[in-house]
Order: C-alpha cells, then structure tokens, then sequence
C-alpha cells in the first residue's frame, strides 16, 4: 500500500512552454491553457491538459468531421458520444451496447500487452454501461507475412487478443485480418466488444449530486501507461521502442473480477455514475464525468491506492494502470458498494466527493496540485478543434492509369484460384482464430469467419449478429467509395446470415491529419461512412479515430473500420455460408461483373495495389440485401455467402468447403457478353451474394426477385462429389482448393 | 425420485460456470446451486461440478491456488464420502492439483490455446458417467485450454489403464486413438479419468459445450444423461 507519505517526492519541474510543446502541445493550445487558468499551470495541470487535449482524448483533428455522421435515429437509445458505448434497443427490454477501438500504437512496440490491453479496455467501455459483454471481435492488419518481424507481432498479437479473452470469458466471435506491406511497422489492432444490457439499468458515466462520494475501485495504480495517450497520437518511429513503459499490462482476471462486482452494484442501483479508466486514467474519468453532470469535484491523491512508491499527483493522473474504475455513489450507499467490491478481492477506496461549481480540485499530502475547470478539458467543452488543411493526394492520378487490358490472360485458371486461396488476405485464418475461445458461454451459433458471428440471445428468440469490414486497399484507391463499401459489405455479412442491420461502430485508422493528403482521405472516407449509413439506416453509435499510423516510409492505407451489429429476430432465420444439400441450385444475386481494380486477382498477378476501387451503387446495394433478408425470411435460402475478396470464384470455393462433408458445385451456365473469363470469376464487383434454394423452390425464388427487379443468374447446383467445376474454366477437387485455403498461413508461420 | 440437484462451484476467475448452469438446468433440467468459492460447504447438494475458467487467472500453475480455497475442503470431504464430483477444463486441472485425480495437465504440446471441436471415444461405459454411451462411441465435443496436456508416471498410467479408470480418449472421427488426433499431445491420448472409487471425473473437453444442436453438437449430453441415470439407478438399488 502507499507509503508516499513517508517519502519525499521529486521537485516538480519549471512549467515553461518549451515543457509545454514536449508534452505535445502547440504553443496556442500553450496560450489558451494560460487564458483559462489565467496563470501558470502547475506541473501536474500541464500533465493534465496535455493528456485531456491529445488526439486520443480530445478527437480534436476529426470531431467537426465526425459530427456529419448520421449518429441519431432508429433504434438508437444512446447516441454516439454520450456514453461510454452506443446502445440500440433491441426489443424485450433489452439493448445491445458496443464499441471498437484502436490500440496500434501499444501493439506495435510491445504486441502482447497492447492487444491484451486493447481487449481489456473495450471490454470495460461495454461493462461501465452496466452491459454483459458477450462478444468480442478484432479487426488486424499486420505487413507482409514473409517478413520476420511481421510474424513476431501477428503470433503475439494473436495471443494477447487470445489469453485476455480467454480467460475473461467473452468468446472471440469474429472479426477479419489483412497482411499488406504498408503495416509493416504500423499495425493495426482494433478491438471491438458488444454486450447486453437491461434497458432500465443502464448506467451513465456521470458526476451529480453535491456530496455524493468518488470511489476508485479495481487494480492499485502503478507507474504503468503514463502517456499512454499521448504516444498513441505521435507517428511510430525509431524512438518509438522507448516507448515501451507508456505500454499498459494487462490483467484479464482481475478484470474478471471487476466485472462482475460492477455488474452486481450497478443491479442493485448503488450506483449515480461510473466510467472506466483507460486513455488518461483517473484524469480524463473525473473530469469527463464532472463535465457531464456540470459538476465540481474533490479528490485527495492519499487515498488512491498505489502499487508503487513516491508516485506525484503528476503520475497518479496520468497513469494508465488497467482494471481501474472511478465510481459516484450517494454516501449511504458507500458501505454496500465497498462490500460487493472487497467480496470480488477489489481494492476500493474513497478519493473524494462531487462539490458545486466547475472546478476538479486535485490534492495530495495536503496541497492543491491542481484547480481545473472540468468543462475546458473535454470534447464537447473547451478542448480545440480543428479543420485542418485537405489536398488530394497526388498518387490518385498515377494509380488510376492502369488498364486492366494490359493484363495477360492466365493459362490455368485453377492454378490462379489455388494461389488466390492460399493468399494470405483469403487464406483460412484458423491459426489465429482456434487461439481464441470462440465458444465460452455457449452463446455462440456460427462458427469464427462465417459471413458474420451469430450470438444468440438465452431466454428470447432473437439472435445478434455481428462483423467487421474493410477492404485498406478500395480506400486507398478512392477513399470515399472503399468506405462505402465498409458499410456495405459489413451490412451484406450481417444479411447473409439472417440478420437486420441496426447500426455501425467505426475505427477510423489514418496516418498523420497534418498532411493535408491524409486529411483529404479522412474526410472522405468519413463521408463514405456517412452517405452509406443513410442508406442503410444504420447510425454510427460511436467509436474511434487513430492518427498517425504512420512508420518512417508512408502512412497505412486509410482504414476505416466499420464494426456491425445486426439482429436476428428469429433463431430459425439463422444462414450458413456453406452448402450442405446436393442438388440445391445455386443462383448469384446481382450483376456480374469484371472489375479487378484494388482486387487479390490483380495484386497476385502484378504485385500492385492498383485502378479504382469496384462500383458501388448504395441503393441498389440496400434493394439487393432486402431481398436476400426476404428470401431468408421466407425460409427459402439453405446458404448465402457475400462476394468479397478473390471474386466469385472464391467465395464458390469456400462455400463448398465450409460444411465439412464432401460436396462439390458445378457452374455450367455464365452469362452471355462476358469480355474477360479471368475479371469475371475473380474480379471483386460489389453487390453480389450467392444463394442457394431447393430445386423446388427455384420458380417461386425468380418470381421473387423479378418483382424486387435484381439482376441475377442460375449457375448451377451443389453436387455430391467434392469438385468446384466452372465451365471449362475451372475444375478441381475440393480438397485440394482446402489444402490451399487451410494450410497457407500456418506454413507460412513455421518457416 | 426428486430433481438432482447440482451444485456448481464458483472460483474468482471460472468462466464456464454460467455454461455448466445452462447446460444443467435448461437442457438437462435439475436444479442447480452456484457455491462461492469462499463457503464452507457445498450444502445439500447431490453433485459437484467444478466448472472452466482461469481460476485466481491461472498465473501460476493452473489450478494451483483454487485447491486452497475455503471451499474445496469441503469438496474433498464430498469427494472422499463417495460424492459425485465432476471437474472440467479448469476443474480437473483443480482436482489433480487437490489430489482427487492422479496425475498432472501440463501445457499443450503446441503451447498454444487450443479452441475446437474434438472427437473422444468412449473407453468405458461402466462409469457413473458414460453409462449411456456404447463402449467405443466416439462424441464430439468442444475443447478450450491452453493446459490439457495430461501427464502422469509410467506406473501411474498403467494403474489408470489396468483398472478402467481412463473413460474417454482422444480420437480421430472414424474412432482411431492416433497422435494426430490428439490437440494437445496428452499421454495415451487421455482426456478423461475417473478415480479408482468411480465417483470423481475429471475431464478436459467440455460436455456442457455440446448439449444442444445450435452449439454444434448435442453429443455431451450423453455423459449429464449417464450422471442422471446413475442416480436413478443408485436410488432404486438403495
């Protein structure tokens, strides 16, 4: 336990701005700290601001941006911003919270403890809400998989993700991950969690009440992750290993722990306000909570339970020690708090109490360390905001010059489908996703890497069904249209597997907003997301923006992740990706198409990311996937698997290999006009879902689509004998299409 | 005869106890009791299920600490006077460590976490616990462990081995015990044993992760079906 009083801690340095500018502030945002306070800021102030003003915290270089989202309507019970989380109404009175946020920067120096803390961090963003967590999912890009120090931060990525899910107990569902050469440095690891909650006991990350008491609760704080935020808001660089310490640890079961002491006090209505400590710690949940509820706050720093010795009231603030809560509770009501908390083996302790006014009053061995006006820290408050500069980045012009009919045509098309499965965007992820437990409070319908991840709700009908998208290289060949497709593809997944889209989370992954290039991405990609959820009807609940993924080459593509929550509102309507009938006709949902610009196809033959990303026309998009949600409603459809990555003749591929029995598919009719064999079966065009129907059901399935007026075609039928068969084209045994698809990226990690 | 009643002890860190509870009281529909893990007894129940999970986080030897908890006295105590305790995942982790089970489960030979389903052939159906499957059958059935690597002496083995007391195996889906099939290199492919009593199982897989269709399987069904069973069984012949 603490034993600062006995020990003298260290002089605090002279606040000056040149302090001020290597805490990363800017000499204005320098000026208007002094406006404010209308004096120097103390030490600790200065720590204070620049943590509460990094781009972590404060969103200042995307906000104005981020408010043209549709964040408001249909189910939404919570809008984007206001709470921890997003949370959607979802019928029986019940609503589903979710969020995914980044955690690049940790991973990329330190990838165990970073991912494993990334997990911990958005899994207590879902728990404050008063939310069980029941499903986690993360979306990865990680360089090229032939290079050494890529497979170093992908196994322990993986295992991060893996040991601190695993033993919190929430199944890893879903989730997606890409290998490109413009990760290398700079992964990203965004990690998303969704969880349910009653809706009359939703808890609010707020500070009320004159008098009512502040508990710090969960893990004792140590010296770990101070400045946590503010690295995650530099670009990646050599010094970046230094970095190291600003890296939390994570401790999945004490967070276990955590989890259901919260639970159990917010159930039993013992709790005014709650927030999680993650990005700026204790500072960023008192003062964000003090903000809301337009209140002050007093905390006395003695109180606060350390794990280290001399700790200032600098570090105390600034440390990111994981597993830690900031509680409000009224004070009759502290002594049955403390004692769900000390049940769990949790530290809990009174550190102070809301007061009047605007003012979060810090003291520690009896002097004021730091008065700060709780409303000029925030976003929303008087935290900046910026627009900043955009110019559309000149290698657009150089990359759209190609002409696709410069491509040689192939000689064997199998050989080109049998690379496509083995490459490693495509490949079978099982090596990472058998690491996860994917099954843990039997919850868990599909299997991981199905179209999206099927939750079922215990004691209802329904279903949730959940996924991530995005496809880096369609926004980096046109950032506005590969967003849209994020949207889409995501909302098709959630789709092909029963589910209604209800609403998105993002994680907005860019490189450095200064460059006005970059910026140029960002704004367009935010309006992608914007002008593709219109359509869909899916607000953006909330979420998260990471800058500066950068390393000392370039930025990573522009990667705009969109996490989607869907509801099946009924178990029965429940869809595999996979055939399991011989004899099922099989019939594509939309036009066919032959664009390869940004495809594995092309990426394969030329080693370039190249052309422009596919068409995307958003409301033929939503008409195609109501009538794919209609014809699964009406129990028509026996499998529906989207067209991605590695074009029509991948996604036949892995629908004849996902049942795990042997049955094959033979493709005998493809549509007259076709100008480019090789475009059509492995071009990636948008708005394409294959279905399959009982032979029976085929006139009544066209009749239904005509009326919806959706191009599609017959291609054929499932058959008993293992072999994907496309006209002449292709024929080969499904086993050996699985060998490629299974054994790639574990042979690739043993070399 | 009255509903069973199962209890299911709760360690800080098991995560499979609400899975065991679903399993017990929605599929199988007994009674359930959850027993925190700092009581002194585990009351009047008729079972004990020690569930799966990362109990105290597993930071030290698995299972290690759990056997000190308040409550595994009295689960020792249950054990010896002939009380039927079932131990999975973490649980037999626990129970070797208590001493209920011989043995030890030591990394998987791959060292890594392991989630998948698995096939377990049926190596005695004279058990408390597998009296409803035929000898041979082969279950599917989840496993999720990184420590289920089951290890033990050379004469111990033989004594497991002589005396019936291994119950299931891993194996491939036609039945055959191969090396391959095993996920984490245990010894003779073990995944199940029972000691030499009969009345305490310990297994790595997980039953309660197979007991309806939309898990994938509904094979771990047989084995709380043969828990039932012998309790039927038992009080007819009592």
């Amino acid at each position: 336990m603490s034993t600062q009083t006995l020990t003298e801690t260290k002089p605090e340095p002279k606040v000056t701005l040149e302090l001020a500018l290597e805490h990363g502030l800017t000499k204005e945002e320098y000026e208007k700290i002094l406006q404010i306070l209308g004096r120097v800021p103390t030490y600790t102030e200065l720590g204070i601001y620049s943590v509460m003003w990094s781009e972590h915290c404060s969103y200042k270089n995307s906000i104005a941006m981020l408010k043209t989202l549709p964040r408001s309507g249909g189910r939404l019970l919570v809008g984007a911003g206001e709470e921890n989380a997003g949370l959607i109404d979802i019928g029986d009175g019940l609503a589903v919270a979710f969020k995914i946020e980044s955690h690049n920067h940790p991973s990329a120096v330190e990838p165990y403890q970073g991912a494993a803390t990334g997990v911990g961090g958005i899994m207590r963003d879902i728990f404050t809400m008063g939310a069980r967590p029941i499903a986690s999912l993360n979306s990865l890009r990680f360089g090229n998989l032939t290079d050494k120090r890529v497979k170093h931060l992908f196994k322990n990525v993986v295992k991060g993700i893996g040991d601190y899910g695993n033993s919190f107990g929430v199944p890893t569902v879903a989730g997606e991950i890409y290998f490109d050469d413009c990760y290398r440095d700079n992964p990203l690891v965004n990690a998303m969690a969704v969880g349910i909650v009653e809706t009359n006991k939703v808890a609010k990350a707020i500070a009320k009440g004159l008098g009512n008491l502040v508990l710090i609760v969960g893990s004792s704080t140590g010296r770990d992750g101070i400045h946590g935020a503010t690295f995650a808001s530099e670009e990646i660089s050599e010094a970046s290993e230094a970095k190291r310490p600003s890296v939390q640890v994570g401790d999945p079961f004490t967070e276990k722990l955590l989890l259901e002491a919260t639970l159990e006090a917010i159930g039993q209505g013992l709790i005014v306000g709650i927030q999680d400590m993650g990005a700026a710690g204790l500072t960023c949940s008192s003062t964000e909570m003090s903000a809301k509820g337009n209140s002050g706050m007093e905390m006395n720093l003695d109180n606060v339970p350390l794990r280290e010795e001399a700790m200032t009231s600098y570090e105390i603030l600034l440390s990111e020690s994981q597993e830690r809560m900031l509680l409000v509770v009224k004070p009759e009501n502290e002594e049955a708090v403390s004692k769900i908390f000390r049940k769990w083996d949790l530290e809990v302790s009174v550190i102070g109490k809301v007061t009047g006014g605007e003012f979060v009053s810090i003291y520690q061995n009896g002097e004021l360390k730091a008065k700060v006006p709780a409303e000029t820290l925030v976003l929303g408050g008087g935290a900046p905001v910026y627009h900043r500069e955009t110019k559309e980045p000149t290698y657009l012009a150089t990359v759209k010059q190609f002409d696709p009919g410069t491509l040689p045509i192939p000689n064997d098309f199998n050989a080109v489908l049998l690379k496509l499965l083995a490459a490693p965007n495509i490949a079978n992820k099982g090596w990472a996703t058998r690491q996860y437990d994917s099954k843990v409070r039997s919850n868990t319908v599909a299997e991981p890497f199905s179209d999206a991840a099927i939750i079922r709700l215990k004691g209802t009908n329904k279903a949730l069904a959940v996924k991530t998208d995005c496809n880096g290289r369609y926004v980096y060949l046109n950032p506005r249209r590969g967003a849209q497709i994020a949207v889409a593809e995501s909302a098709r997944n959630v789709v092909c597997t029963g589910g209604l889209p209800l609403g998105i989370t993002n994680c907005l992954n860019f490189g450095n907003p200064y460059d006005p290039e970059v910026y140029w991405q960002f704004k367009e990609a935010v309006g992608g997301i914007g002008d593709a959820c219109r359509v869909f009807e899916t607000p953006v609940t909330g979420g998260n923006v990471s800058f500066y993924n950068e390393s000392p080459d370039a930025a990573v593509y522009p990667t705009p992740v969109i996490g989607m929550v869907g509801l099946v509102e009924n178990m029965r309507h429940v869809t595999r990706n996979y055939f399991s009938n011989p004899g099922d006709i099989i019939i594509l949902l939309g036009k066919f198409g032959e664009e390869v610009g940004g495809s594995e196809y092309l990426y394969q033959a030329t080693g370039k990311v190249i052309g422009d990303a596919p068409g995307l026309d958003l409301n033929y998009e939503k008409r195609l996937q109501e009538l794919c949600l209609k014809l699964i409603r009406a129990g028509i459809i026996t499998s529906a698997h989207d067209v991605s990555e590695g074009g029509l003749a991948v996604s036949l591929a892995e629908s004849c290999m996902g049942s795990g029995q042997p049955i094959g598919a033979a493709i005998e009719r493809l549509p007259d006009g076709i100008q480019r064999l090789d475009f059509a079966l492995f071009g990636e065009s948008q708005s394409r879902i294959i279905i399959t129907v009982r032979l029976d059901d085929l006139t009544r399935t066209e009749d239904m689509i005509k009326s919806d007026d959706i191009d599609f075609t017959v291609l054929g039928q499932v058959t008993p004998e293992p072999r994907l068969i496309i006209g002449k084209a292709i024929n080969i045994p499904i086993e050996s299409a699985r060998s490629a698809y299974v054994n790639a990226i574990p042979t690739l990690m043993s070399e | 005869m009255s509903k069973l009643k199962v209890g299911i002890v709760v360690f800080p860190g098991s995560n499979r106890d609400h899975d065991a509870q679903y399993a017990m009281e929605s599929v199988m529909k007994l009674e359930t009791r959850l027993i925190w893990h700092k009581e002194g007894s585990v009351g009047d129940v008729d079972a004990v299920i020690l569930p799966g999970g990362f109990s105290y986080g597993d930071y030290l030897r698995c299972g290690a600490i759990a056997r000190f908890s308040p409550i595994m006295t009295d689960v020792v105590r249950f054990a010896k006077s002939g009380g039927i305790v079932m131990g999975i995942c973490n649980g037999f982790q626990i129970l070797a460590e208590a001493g209920l089970l011989p043995g030890v489960l030591l990394r998987n030979e791959s060292l890594k976490f392991v989630c998948d389903f698995i096939n377990l052939r049926v190596e005695n159906n004279q058990t408390r616990f597998s009296s409803q499957c035929n000898q041979g059958d082969v279950l599917r059935v989840l496993i999720a462990h990184g420590d289920g690597n089951y290890f033990a002496e050379p004469d111990t083995v033989k004594r497991l081995e002589d005396n019936r007391q291994i119950v299931f195996r891993y194996c491939d889906e036609r039945g055959n015990v191969t090396k391959e099939s095993s996920p984490n290199g245990s010894i003779n492919n073990i995944a199940g044993i029972i000691n030499e009593q009969g009345n305490v199982l310990g297994m790595m897989p997980h039953p309660e992760n197979a007991v309806e269709p939309v898990m994938g399987s509904s094979d771990g069904r047989k084995i709380f079906e043969s828990l039932v069973e012998s309790f039927v069984y038992h009080s007819l012949s009592a």
